[in-house]
């Protein structure tokens, strides 16, 4: 248990690493991406190509074994279909993102600079996922069973 | 370092930080995912070490840098407090975000990440788009 909390806690300083050196942790760096209108910046494409870069290979790997180093099985995503919540989801989340700049992990890393507006939008993100977990998701579920059962 | 290439090694950095957390604990690093399962209570105390580290990460970048990372916020608080709402109710509907979706899911060569990083890419170009045009 104990060297499964550092493994987490190693992976979450080198994401926030990342984040900081490639300067994604900065929303006027995301948005110069996003912003096609103003001076482009690419950063972003570089930063998702170095990721992959490793990823890529990381996964090739990791299918080759039969569990992680710790623990009995890997535990990942089931789903498979393409569905209209996937779609409709994503595209809320990328209207937020284009209209700050913030996706989740460079919000919760800039937390740490303690500026006020990064502390309202991470206030507000946790109002959101904890909206749609309690709310949103019962009420699709009870929709789709009440469309299945007629 | 040049800015791409600082970009390119943070990259690697985030492509690191998920192998290390896929092949040691079996886990992918989605931090939507992480966050939004450590809200509803489930593997309290992995997901919060995740959350320090990752919290961590701008200090000690700081240390060893010699100066802290650029944060500039450009959006007024009300499209600060809109964008979160509409960040947090996406990335749980949509199952990912950023990271969970467009690292490690392209890694795995998903479809449904394919599918969710084309989208979020789109909405996300379109939004900042035209707010730097009304702006």
């Amino acid at each position: 248990m104990i060297a499964r909390l550092a493994v987490a806690l190693l992976a979450g300083v080198l994401f926030g690493l990342g984040l900081s050196l490639s300067g994604m942790v900065d929303p006027a760096r995301v948005l110069g991406f996003l912003n096609l209108a103003g001076r482009w910046d690419p950063s972003l494409a570089f930063v998702l190509g170095g990721a992959l870069l490793v990823a890529v290979p990381g996964v090739m790997v990791q299918r080759r074994l039969a569990r992680p180093v710790l623990d009995e099985q890997f535990h990942l995503p089931q789903a498979r279909a393409v569905d209209a919540r996937l779609v409709f989801g994503a595209a809320l989340f990328g209207i937020g993102w284009g209209l700050a700049g913030f996706c989740p992990g460079p919000a919760l890393a800039a937390l740490s600079l303690g500026l006020a507006p990064v502390v309202l939008f991470v206030a507000a993100m946790a109002v959101g996922m904890v909206a749609h977990d309690r709310l949103v998701a019962p009420a699709i579920a009870r929709r789709i069973e009440n469309h299945q059962a007629r | 370092m040049m800015p791409w290439m600082q970009a390119l090694a943070g990259g690697m950095l985030l492509g690191l930080s998920a192998m290390v957390l896929l092949i040691g604990n079996g886990r992918i690093a989605g931090i939507s995912g992480i966050f939004g399962r450590m809200l509803d209570g489930s593997q309290v105390a992995a997901n919060a070490a995740f959350l320090l580290g990752l919290l961590a990460g701008p200090p000690v970048f700081a240390a060893l840098a010699g100066h802290p990372p650029a944060v500039v916020v450009q959006a007024g608080w009300p499209a600060v407090l809109a964008a979160g709402l509409l960040v947090g109710v996406g990335t749980r509907m949509g199952g990912g975000c950023t990271s969970g979706h467009g690292i490690l899911g392209l890694a795995r060569f998903s479809k449904r990440s394919m599918v969710a990083t084309g989208v979020f890419m789109a909405t996300g170009f379109a939004t900042a788009t035209l707010m730097g045009v009304l702006r």
